[in-house]
């Protein structure tokens, strides 16, 4: 095999590599869990959110539900 | 420290300890620097001493800077992310303990041992066998903390913002024992076991995954945790993340060879470099683009809270030095901006504008919850501080792109007859004026640090006066 065909074929491993990942994180199979994750940081409430109680009920309520921003 | 704070569950022990020595470490690294930048105005500060000279000097800024202050935030908020994201305590306080000091031992020897000119030569790699010794057996030790936790987690994900940690201490693990593998011939004097090309090249396989795992990746784990906690929303998109984190890792490993266009490196691993670095500007940018995306609707909060602009104006650095960077991976771009002050200017666009600015701002988020409050002694210093930040960055970076530039262009510039049109001291005094610029900037952000100090004494002084909080709600 020479270089070229070498480096076509690693080019091509590399490609379908990257393709599979993103297909597996953007399934839908995937979503449900992907959301609990996202709300880990949130998850331990041994804290008082940040400032003013306005963002805390926002942080409280994404808590219950989940992400907002959608 | 007072002991009332101690969290029912958590050990926040050893994250106050390294979030401490962050800021202290910081003040210690940044006047270095600003101590270097002083001696390239006025090179009579090197005081005619071996010690005090520019060439010893400048690899105890780079150390403290990079494993001191930046090691530092990264072992802190690493332990605290682990903890709160995994929902268990460290497992052993004592190796977790033996981290803490055993990284303060490595750091005290550097500062020893550096003046006094002991080096190994390799840049960000300088300090001697018996101390990389030590190095490899408190971050194996570090790695088994920080796994170990993972692994007895109590929640069934394992968050984002970890995956990172573990990426930057494992990765680095293997850099460090690879890269010093050296021969000892006195107790700090030691040669590497690779001959010539091949030296270079495994010297510039860890310089440069030390920028991409130490100063990126490890700095990524922070963004992930601390940009959602302080705008008070999950990230973005987490299966952008999870896109993110591998394509990160796998392009970042093999883009190395750009710190050696045109040398004695095969030709071949010389275009890899540069192939490999443009592609990194997609990952980097797709990390850069979730973590100021996360704001959205919650913008009007910048407005408010300083710490939050730490935080985003971090990531808006991290992306013009991601895109900086490819294109200077370009070899015929190289070829203008290697040897001059541009790369200095890269160097800091993410040293300070990324690392450092990453690491105040989730210091300012950590510190207050680490002894028993939500907010620092006062919000309008952490202001005053993100200004003086900000203005000491661009003022520090703006003067390297002229000198770097003016250098290169300098250097390059030939007679119709094909001598050299200008001297190299010629290049040296036209860039007179960008190092006082540089200087003044450099002062910018030890005067900011200094602020920053007192702020985390003063609150801390707080915590201890009103004794015991409840840590909940
Ligand atoms: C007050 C802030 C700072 C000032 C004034 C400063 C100044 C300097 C100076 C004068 C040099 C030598 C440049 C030369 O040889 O021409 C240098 C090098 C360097 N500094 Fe800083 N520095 C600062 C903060 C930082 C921080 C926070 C980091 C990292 C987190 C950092 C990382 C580095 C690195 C990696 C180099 C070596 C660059 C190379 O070899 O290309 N610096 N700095
Ligand atoms: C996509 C991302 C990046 C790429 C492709 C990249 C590329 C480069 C290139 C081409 C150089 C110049 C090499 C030379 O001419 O000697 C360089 C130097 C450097 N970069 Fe980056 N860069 C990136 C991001 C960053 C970030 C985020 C930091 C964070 C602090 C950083 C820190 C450094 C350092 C410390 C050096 C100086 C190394 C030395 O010579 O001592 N880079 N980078």
């Amino acid at each position: 095999m020479d270089m070229g065909t070498f480096r076509g074929i690693t080019a091509l491993l590399i490609l379908i590599a990257f393709l599979g990942i993103v297909a597996w994180a953007y399934s839908r199979r995937r979503k449900k869990d992907f959301d609990e994750a996202a709300n880990l940081p949130f998850a331990d409430d041994d804290e008082m959110p940040n400032r003013d109680q306005a963002s805390r009920n926002e942080a409280d309520s994404r808590h219950d539900r989940g992400d907002k921003n959608r | 420290m007072s002991t009332a704070f101690e969290h029912p569950t958590y050990n926040y022990k050893v994250v106050r300890q390294f979030a401490i020595m962050t800021v202290v470490w910081g003040i210690v690294g940044m006047s270095l620097g600003v101590i270097l930048a002083a001696q390239l105005v006025w090179p009579e500060l090197n005081l005619g001493l071996p010690w005090t000279s520019f060439g010893r000097l400048r690899p105890l800024h780079t150390n403290a800077v990079i494993f001191a202050f930046g090691g530092s935030a990264l072992m802190a908020t690493s332990y605290y992310v682990v903890q709160r994201t995994c929902q268990t305590r460290l497992i052993s306080d004592k190796l977790a303990a033996f981290t803490f000091w055993g990284w303060q031992a490595v750091i005290i020897s550097a500062i020893i041992t550096l003046p006094m000119g002991f080096t190994t030569s390799k840049e960000y790699a300088e300090l001697e066998w018996p101390i990389n010794i030590l190095i490899a057996v408190v971050w194996v030790s570090y790695a088994i903390v920080f796994l170990g936790t993972i692994k007895q987690r109590k929640t069934s994900h394992i968050y984002v913002a970890n995956w990172f940690y573990a990426a930057f201490i494992l990765t680095i693990a293997v850099l460090h024992i690879v890269n010093n593998l050296a021969i000892p011939v006195e107790a700090f004097n030691s040669y590497s076991i690779y001959p010539g090309a091949i030296d270079a090249m495994v010297q510039w396989w860890w310089g440069h995954n030390a920028v991409g795992f130490f100063l990126t990746a490890g700095f990524l784990g922070m963004m992930y945790y601390f940009v959602p906690k302080q705008a008070e929303r999950p990230i973005y998109s987490y299966r952008l993340s999870i896109v993110h984190f591998w394509a990160l890792i796998t392009t970042y490993m093999w883009a190395g060879a750009h710190h050696l266009h045109y040398t004695a490196l095969p030709d071949w691993a010389q275009s890899v470099g540069m192939v490999m670095s443009i592609i990194l500007l997609a990952p980097s940018w797709g990390g850069m683009i979730n973590g100021m995306m996360t704001l959205s609707g919650a913008w009007h909060k910048l407005r408010t809270d300083p710490t939050l602009r730490f935080l985003v104006v971090a990531l808006s650095f991290y992306g013009m030095s991601t895109f900086e960077g490819p294109m200077m991976a370009v070899k015929t771009v190289n070829a203008l901006s290697h040897y001059t002050d541009w790369t200095i200017g890269h160097v800091h666009a993410g040293a300070l504008g990324w690392v450092a600015m990453i690491s105040i701002g989730s210091m300012y988020h950590l510190i207050p919850r680490l002894f028993g409050g939500t907010e620092m002694h006062s919000v309008k210093l952490i202001a005053v501080h993100f200004w003086l930040s900000t203005i000491g960055t661009v003022l520090y970076i703006a003067a390297m792109w002229v000198n770097g530039i003016l250098q290169g262009l300098m250097w390059r510039a030939v007679n119709p007859d094909g001598t050299l049109m200008y001297t190299f001291i010629e290049a040296v005094e036209a860039s007179g004026p960008g190092y006082i610029v540089r200087w003044v900037g450099g002062l910018f952000w030890v005067t900011g640090m200094l602020i920053m100090a007192y702020n985390v004494y003063m609150t801390v002084k707080r915590s201890e006066e009103r004794g015991a909080i409840p840590q909940a709600a």
